[in-house]
């Protein structure tokens, strides 16, 4: 096998170490968080829930997409022929995070939100029941509805700058 | 500028200052004694400040190379992430694999680091401080340097691990075989300045030996790197190859021990290299041993950065570069040396450009002789 006849001679070397020292003076890549934070895509599919109220009628299909049985809800019959929704229990901890309720629920009721920095110390602090997802400030993705993407308000990121 | 000039000489002002102060009170053996105890004490704090500093250069300088940040979170711009470090391994399980042989186990990590200490005997930080002005003070380094690769195999013997016992083997090999055209560069550096003794040698460079032996200077430098396992040639501790090498199976202060006598070894490594051929204290402006530590830390940047950029070399190869290679190369910096000594002892000024020249030409000769085979068998003639 003929050896490989580089022209390089050390000099090779000489300018591969020349460029990494340009890299010195680069710009850095790293974004130093949590004093900045990366801009998320608009259908990012986060940690969290983020649940209309007024659009839900109890139907339960989410719960019967789910493939964990993580959705809970019980429902009782309220005036106008509808359904007053009594226990919507959402255990993160549990949910594998597919979306299969959002692409299932036929009025868009639920979504899921930009959220990835819901660490707790508890387990039952994963759990988002009504009372949590009714008063939780809304940020929800367009995740399997990208016609919505516009309509929906910016997520506040910090960006790193040089 | 009585103040700056006490400045300057701190060391060896301070060293009398002390034993004035000593010899008052306890005769004058004891106070040789503790003056000797308070001077090595020194000189341990100095090694283990310096090769903590050492860790936090590497770790930015290879940040920095790479595009990103190092660690900038402990202290102000990450000043305390060697504390931090050297406190987790403190706190650290030591795990002692059960059928390994418990004394050499135990022992091995001492034996590696002691030779680092022991040279830093003969590094002068000034003109009167150094700790032993031997006469022979680079036989001294050359000698006590070869040590640490008993404690390289009593690690990976006493491991009872066949990779790590491999991975000795290969550490001892290479670490021996380097020997042989460092120490030869040296012979270079020693007939230029007609003394063995460290600080002969600093003094007797007007214009600093790189300039006057540029082959020298590469072939110490390329052996040197290799020698300590340094990148590219740090096969040895490539955590995708033999997990940890030789120590792999030590944990917790043990593996701090080895970590030190690592960078200890890059640390000693650098101020010979500032001895021999970067004129050692020297420098206009500022005190001689803030010059000594600048330098210091300069060819350890240098170490840093042919380790971001320059990929592994395979241990055939590096055998390869080391018999084939440096060795013939040193040998001709030595006639060619003792030719100039001879015809020219008082080394004028167009020598400078002579040796340049000639490093250049026997460079770019021997490397288009030397062709790396490495490992791939010579094609049997039909």
């Amino acid at each position: 096998m003929k050896s490989n006849n580089n022209k390089g001679f050390g000099l090779g070397i000489a300018k591969g170490l020349a460029l990494v020292a340009k890299h010195m003076f680069r710009r850095r890549f790293t974004v130093q968080y949590p004093e900045k934070k990366l801009p998320l895509p608009k259908r990012f599919r986060g940690n969290e829930f983020v649940w209309y109220e007024d659009r839900c009628t109890g139907c339960a299909t989410c719960a019967k997409a789910c493939p964990q049985g993580t959705i809970k809800i019980k429902t009782l019959p309220a005036k106008d022929n509808k359904y007053f929704v009594e226990t919507l229990e959402i255990d993160t901890g549990h949910c594998i995070f597919c979306g299969l309720c959002i692409e299932a629920c036929p009025y868009n009721a639920i979504f899921l939100g930009m959220s990835y920095e819901r660490a707790n110390y508890r387990r039952r602090g994963l759990v988002l029941d009504k009372p949590t997802l009714v008063g939780a400030e809304t940020r929800p993705s367009a995740y399997f509805h990208p016609e919505l993407e516009g309509s929906f308000p910016e997520v506040p990121h910090i960006e790193e700058t040089w | 500028m009585e103040v700056w000039k006490y400045i300057c000489n701190l060391f060896p002002n301070l060293g009398t200052l002390i034993t004035d102060g000593l010899e008052r009170v306890i005769p004058h053996w004891a106070a040789y004694l503790v003056m000797a105890i308070i001077d090595i004490t020194v000189i341990l704090l100095i090694v283990l400040l310096v090769v903590m500093a050492f860790t936090y250069v590497e770790r930015r300088g290879l940040g920095w190379f790479q595009v990103r940040y190092g660690p900038n979170r402990v202290g102000p711009q990450g000043l305390f992430q060697p504390v931090a470090d050297a406190l987790k391994l403190l706190i650290k399980e030591d795990i002692i694999p059960t059928a390994s042989d418990k004394l050499m186990h135990f022992l091995a990590p001492v034996v590696t680091f002691l030779p680092v200490l022991l040279i830093f005997a003969v590094v002068p930080f000034q003109k009167g401080a150094i700790l032993a002005d031997l006469n022979v003070g680079i036989l001294y380094v050359v000698a006590i340097g070869t040590v640490s690769g008993i404690g390289v195999f009593m690690a990976g013997w006493g491991s009872n691990n066949k990779y790590a016992l491999l991975a000795a083997m290969r550490e001892i090999s290479q670490m021996l075989s380097y020997e042989v055209p460092v120490a030869l560069s040296i012979i270079g550096v020693i007939m230029v300045s007609q003394s063995l003794s460290m600080v002969q040698i600093v003094e007797a460079q007007k214009v600093p030996f790189i300039l006057l032996q540029p082959l020298g200077f590469i072939v110490f430098v390329l052996g040197l790197a290799a020698q300590i396992n340094r990148s590219p040639m740090d096969q040895v501790e490539a955590e995708s190859e033999l997990v940890a090498g030789f120590h792999t199976e030590f944990s917790g202060m043990k593996f701090a021990l080895f970590y030190l006598a690592e960078y200890g070894s890059a640390l000693t490594g650098s101020a010979i290299i500032v001895t021999l051929f970067l004129s050692g204290w020297k420098g206009p402006l500022l005190p001689p041993y803030i010059w000594f530590i600048i330098k210091v830390f300069g060819v350890f940047f240098v170490f840093v950065w042919m380790r971001a950029t320059l990929p592994r070399v395979r241990i055939d190869q590096v055998m390869y570069f080391g018999w084939k290679f440096l060795l013939p190369l040193s040998l001709l910096n030595i006639f060619i040396t003792g030719i100039e000594v001879l015809i020219w002892p008082e080394f004028p000024w167009f020598l400078l450009f002579i040796n340049v020249v000639i490093a250049g030409i026997l460079l770019l000769l021997w490397s288009m002789i030397f062709r790396l085979r490495g490992g791939v068998p010579v094609e049997v003639q039909q």
